[in-house]
């Protein structure tokens, strides 16, 4: 770990001033601490948020809910109204990581949290995320865990978290604060990019910008299901996960939001198969048309060609779970 | 005083069941548990010593070639940093379990990507990472490296001589039934949850090395040759290890790392790998391809068996994964062939992880045997009961105590299994399919050299005192029981002292060994303490009773401190291993049955039930002993499962050296695991009558696993470990 200083602002403006360049916000840490100990992350500063006033989940105007950018995954999953009008949230959350983590991880770092590549991760191998120009040692090399959706020719690296895949879904929204103290809100389907020519940029988020929230619209109802595919039962990244939130029109479906975790290097989101489905009936060949839909584009790497079948399947599960049992 | 036996023949006197104070087997509870559940146990890196230097290994970025430069100056004005070491005296690999002599030192020719080459020192584990991380090195890299061991032009050897006996090939060709499948199964770690860790700290020409270690004697000499040292020069402290499983049986490069640094610094040095050295620079257990050929008659009695593996090892390594080990003698067939073949390649060395051979010859021989069961359509229990060989199918010696049959009827019975149907693809509940399978479980029987010293203090307590380490199996716990026993004390009042060269040698902890080997020179030692005790009370060894701190014989009863008058009485045990070894196939036995869910959209497995039976001669605690099968079997699920090294073949190095990406089984993948001790005494495996236990729970476990998986949903996976994708493959469309 190298040296470097660490800071306590004053308040939002203040974390806006001291975030220019070489400095990285702290919340949790969970995952910040881990790459400076293996020099992935190189900061000069560390400017600690844990003291700023952005902790508590509030009711929106319009009946949604706001959570603070430093609500913790353990909070947040444990909150009774989270539980009972978003329950894909809080199955998502309890999904990732273990219970020590989430009680330390915020909601603002989660969605910052960075790929698991074992090539990003070792800074003897060669990444363009971690180090732009140096090459793509993922690809040709070991990805199993890799992305099949979006992915371009210097990364293959996919987001790894399971919160937002669930808020992608429920099509939440998340409020940053910009350093001259003006706030703006990104769809948090926007909120995460693909890799193209700069995949050492996650997400959209500026030199100096703090992410202070994130909004949920009012209750979606209907079936709402977090569903993880990994290798050992908990403390494993997704292979696939699926985020669904179905309602039924009686015998039709009204609509689906749908997110797809471990896929790409975002929460993967394609209205076209909420589209599909939507106004339908149910059945196995409408569940494989989604299917067909969605992994139009998908294109394996050789060890996560599995991915594309699995995903197929797991979504097949979902709606099937999520519609009532058409089979 | 020394009393030493070497065991030629079986020791059929029983002595510890004529003992009277009933504490040997007992489930106590482990002496050393709330020292270490507490945090008060120190390991090897907790050690208060004042001005430490901390030090971290640097290691190779290229499999095979040379150090040309190393760019001290790169690091050396960055704060805190003292010193860049790349000495000769440095080691670039662990010792092999035993080895008793340096491990291989060219610290500068690289032979495997992780190699330590170097020790960065600086004032603080913080600075002398990052330094360790900055330093320039300048490699000349050979363009001949082997990183793919299953690469067919990787040079290889036949290891040892193999097994050819009568014709295999003919005998498949002439069998009712038979079974011809090759299976493959990756890479393990051992990852001790205490990383190696070592303090050095000089006196004069004398070197003290707190450190975690197995084979504390055998480390003092690896360490003395590694420094050009006499043996007596090192003193090796490890009271406590934070899991061994094999990884520490030899000295590691940052003990020898430490002790280089301490010197030429001339003040304490500390080195503690990180979790990525942990992974990449120890041990790894090879991954093995095995070629199994079973052929049974019409009655499903074997008459040829066949297991042919290839391993992987560095060049002149000697260590081969011993895969066939258990088949030698497990099953009977006239016709076989048993043989490994040894690869030469640029990874990491391989050496011993916890049951060397039989923890993934046994998983794949026994899903073999399951496939034969169902090629006879037969219950496999009825078919392991149908192949018990009457004596050692190739060097014809007589088995010691084995209760294999037992552990079959008795894990049956426990489990409620029904051999019944063995058709696939029959339970189906909701997602999951539903499937159970069984193995045998079986490991060779290992004892080695020990001394122990017990002493008999004049208030009636007494000391047990030998280098022998407990690495987490309950050492501690038994040697106090066995002397509790003999001597007839509460184990409150006997006090075990471990792990500190300056004590007697023990016969260290590895091949499950420990208990029989130094737990029997405890008990030779007891054996003369008793004897000068039955002199002191005028009657011979035979008819004293030693019971609750009391001397009886016929009717008088004197209390310990009276008889021994203000005097100690101290003996030095010495056991060793003799012709006893070659007398007789001694092994310990068992048998596992599982029940497993399949996903039938995603082909995750989960592990429903998981039983295991087993038999290991006397049991020295029951509890330590239950959780020793318990560990076994948890490493069976990660075997079947989860656990995988992935090395990149394109330069060798480890992708997954850590424990986020390196799978073992957590909680939730663990279900209740059902223990069932089968009661045993074996004479031929030690005086106590006891055996080994601390590797038998994993060796076959997985293949039970795998069978149950072909029982649930008809796909048998011949690649362990069988993560999802490879189920995926096979599974109907959901």
């Amino acid at each position: 770990m190298r040296p470097f200083q660490y800071m306590r602002p004053d308040g939002l403006g203040h974390a806006g001033q001291l975030l220019g360049d070489g400095a990285r916000p702290i919340a949790g840490g969970t995952n910040l601490l881990d790459l400076m100990k293996l020099e992935v992350e190189v900061p000069d500063r560390l400017v600690d948020l844990n003291r700023l006033p952005l902790g508590g989940i509030e009711p929106t105007d319009n009946g949604g809910m706001r959570i603070g950018a430093l609500v913790t995954n353990s909070a947040c999953a444990a909150d009774p109204r989270i539980r009972r009008n978003y329950p894909v949230l809080a199955r998502a959350i309890l999904a990732g990581a273990t219970f020590q983590l989430r009680n330390m991880a915020t909601t603002g770092g989660n969605l910052c949290q960075r790929t698991r590549c074992y090539y990003f991760y070792n800074i003897d191998q060669p990444c363009n995320k971690r180090e732009p120009g140096t090459g793509c040692g993922a690809i040709g090399g070991h990805n199993r865990i890799h992305a099949i959706l979006g992915a371009s020719d210097s990364c293959i690296a996919t987001y790894p978290g399971d919160m937002a895949v669930a808020l992608s879904a429920l099509d939440a929204t998340v409020e940053i604060e910009r350093p001259d103290g003006t706030s703006r809100q990104v769809p948090v389907r926007e909120f995460h990019r693909l890799p193209g020519d700069t995949p050492q940029l996650d997400n959209v988020l500026e030199p100096g910008e703090v992410i202070t929230a994130v909004i949920l619209p009012p209750p979606a109802g209907g079936r709402q299901l977090y569903r993880k595919v990994r290798d050992r039962a908990s403390y494993a990244f997704a292979l696939v996960s699926v985020a669904a939130v179905v309602r039924m029109d009686g015998d039709t479906i009204g609509s689906a939001a749908l997110a797809f975790g471990a896929l790409a290097h975002k929460p993967w989101h394609d209205p076209r198969v909420e589209q599909l489905l939507a106004g339908q009936a149910p059945s196995d060949a409408l569940f494989h048309q989604a299917a067909d839909l969605l992994l139009q584009d998908a294109e394996g790497q050789g060890e996560n060609d599995f991915k594309i079948p699995l995903t197929r399947r797991t979504l097949l599960a979902v709606l099937r779970e999520a519609t009532g049992g058409a089979a | 005083m020394t009393r030493s036996l070497t065991m030629d023949r079986p020791d059929d006197r029983n002595r510890l069941d004529a003992m009277a104070q009933g504490v040997i087997g007992q489930p106590l509870d482990r002496p050393d548990g709330p020292a270490k559940v507490t945090g008060t146990a120190p390991y090897a890196a907790e050690y208060p010593v004042d001005g430490m230097a901390e030090g971290v290994l640097v290691t190779a970025t290229i499999s095979k070639g040379e150090v040309t430069a190393i760019d001290e100056q790169s690091v050396l004005s960055m704060p805190g940093v003292l010193a860049v070491i790349s000495d000769q005296r440095m080691t670039a690999r662990a010792a092999q379990g035993g080895a008793g002599e340096a491990p291989v030192q060219q610290v500068r020719q690289v032979q495997y990507y992780g190699q330590p080459i170097a020790v960065v020192l600086a004032e603080t584990f913080e600075q002398a990472r990052d330094a360790a991380k900055h330093l320039k090195v300048t490699y000349r890299e050979d363009d001949d490296a082997v990183t793919d061991p299953h690469d067919p032009a990787a040079p290889t050897e036949t290891y040892d001589e193999p097994i050819d006996q009568g014709n295999l090939a003919q005998a498949m060709a002439q069998a009712a039934y038979a079974v011809d499948v090759t299976y493959t199964t990756e890479g393990h770690n051992s990852a001790p949850m205490e990383p190696h860790a070592s303090i050095a700290e000089w006196d004069g020409q004398t070197l003290t090395l707190h450190s975690s270690l197995q084979m504390l004697a055998y480390n003092q000499k690896e360490l003395a040759d590694s420094l050009d040292l006499a043996p007596e020069q090192v003193r090796l402290i490890s009271p406590y290890v934070g899991g061994g499983f094999g990884s520490k049986l030899g000295i590691s490069p940052e003990g020898v790392a430490a002790s280089v640094a301490a010197m030429q610094l001339n003040r304490p040095v500390r080195v503690v790998m990180l979790r990525q050295q942990v992974f990449q620079c120890v041990m790894r257990r090879s991954e093995t391809t095995q070629r199994l050929r079973l052929a049974a008659d019409a009655n499903g009695r074997l008459t040829g068996f066949g297991h042919e593996a290839r391993v992987s090892n560095l060049p002149e390594e000697e260590f081969a994964e011993p895969v066939t080990q258990a088949s030698e003698f497990l099953y009977p067939g006239e016709h076989r062939r048993l043989a490994i073949e040894l690869a030469r390649v640029n990874l990491m060395t391989a050496g011993s992880v916890r049951a060397p051979g039989e923890a993934v010859g046994m998983q794949v021989l026994e899903s073999a045997m399951d496939e034969l069961a169902n090629a006879i359509g037969m219950d496999p229990v009825e078919l392991r009961l149908r192949n018990i060989p009457d004596q050692h199918p190739s060097e014809g010696i007589p088995y010691s105590s084995r209760k294999l049959v037992e552990c079959l009827k008795a894990g049956a019975e426990r489990f409620g299994w029904d051999g019944s149907d063995r058709t696939p693809g029959q339970r189906r509940e909701g997602e999951w399919w539903i499937g159970t399978g069984m193995a045998n479980a079986c490991r060779v029987h290992n004892i080695n050299e020990a001394q122990a010293r017990v002493t008999l203090s004049p208030d009636g307590t007494a000391i047990v005192a030998s280098d022998m380490t407990d690495i987490g199996t309950g050492t501690y716990a038994i040697l106090g029981q066995i002397a509790g026993e003999m001597l007839g004390l509460d184990p409150a009042d006997v006090l075990v002292q471990l792990g500190d060269t300056t004590l007697p040698p023990g016969s260290g902890s590895g091949g499950s060994w420990g208990a029989a080997s130094t737990g029997s020179a405890v008990f030779e030692a007891c054996e003369a303490i008793r004897e000068h005790l039955a002199e002191q009370l005028g009657t011979t060894e035979e008819e004293l009773t030693l019971k609750d701190g009391f001397a009886i014989a016929g009717n008088r009863r004197v209390a310990l401190p009276d008889l021994l008058a203000g005097a100690e009485v101290e003996r030095t045990g010495h056991f060793k291993p003799g012709e006893i070894t070659e007398a007789f196939a001694a092994a310990m036995y068992g048998a596992f049955f599982a029940e497993v869910a399949v996903n039938a959209y995603t082909g995750e497995t989960r592990v429903r039930r998981f039983a295991g039976a087993f038999s290991m001669g006397r049991v020295l605690n029951e509890k330590t002993a239950t959780s020793q099968c318990m560990g076994g079997m948890v490493w069976g699920i990660g075997s079947a499962l989860t656990e995988e090294l992935t090395f990149d073949a394109r330069d060798g190095h480890l992708v997954n050296p850590d424990l986020a990406e390196y799978h073992i089984p957590v909680n939730l993948d663990v279900p209740h695991l059902d223990v069932v001790l089968v009661d045993e005494r074996d004479p031929a495996g030690s005086p106590l009558q006891a055996k080994g236990v601390g590797e038998l729970g994993i060796c076959g476990a997985a293949g039970a696993i795998n069978n149950a998986i072909y029982h649930a949903c008809g796909v048998r996976v011949r690649s362990f470990p069988m993560t999802p994708d490879k189920l995926l493959a096979e599974l109907p469309d959901p």
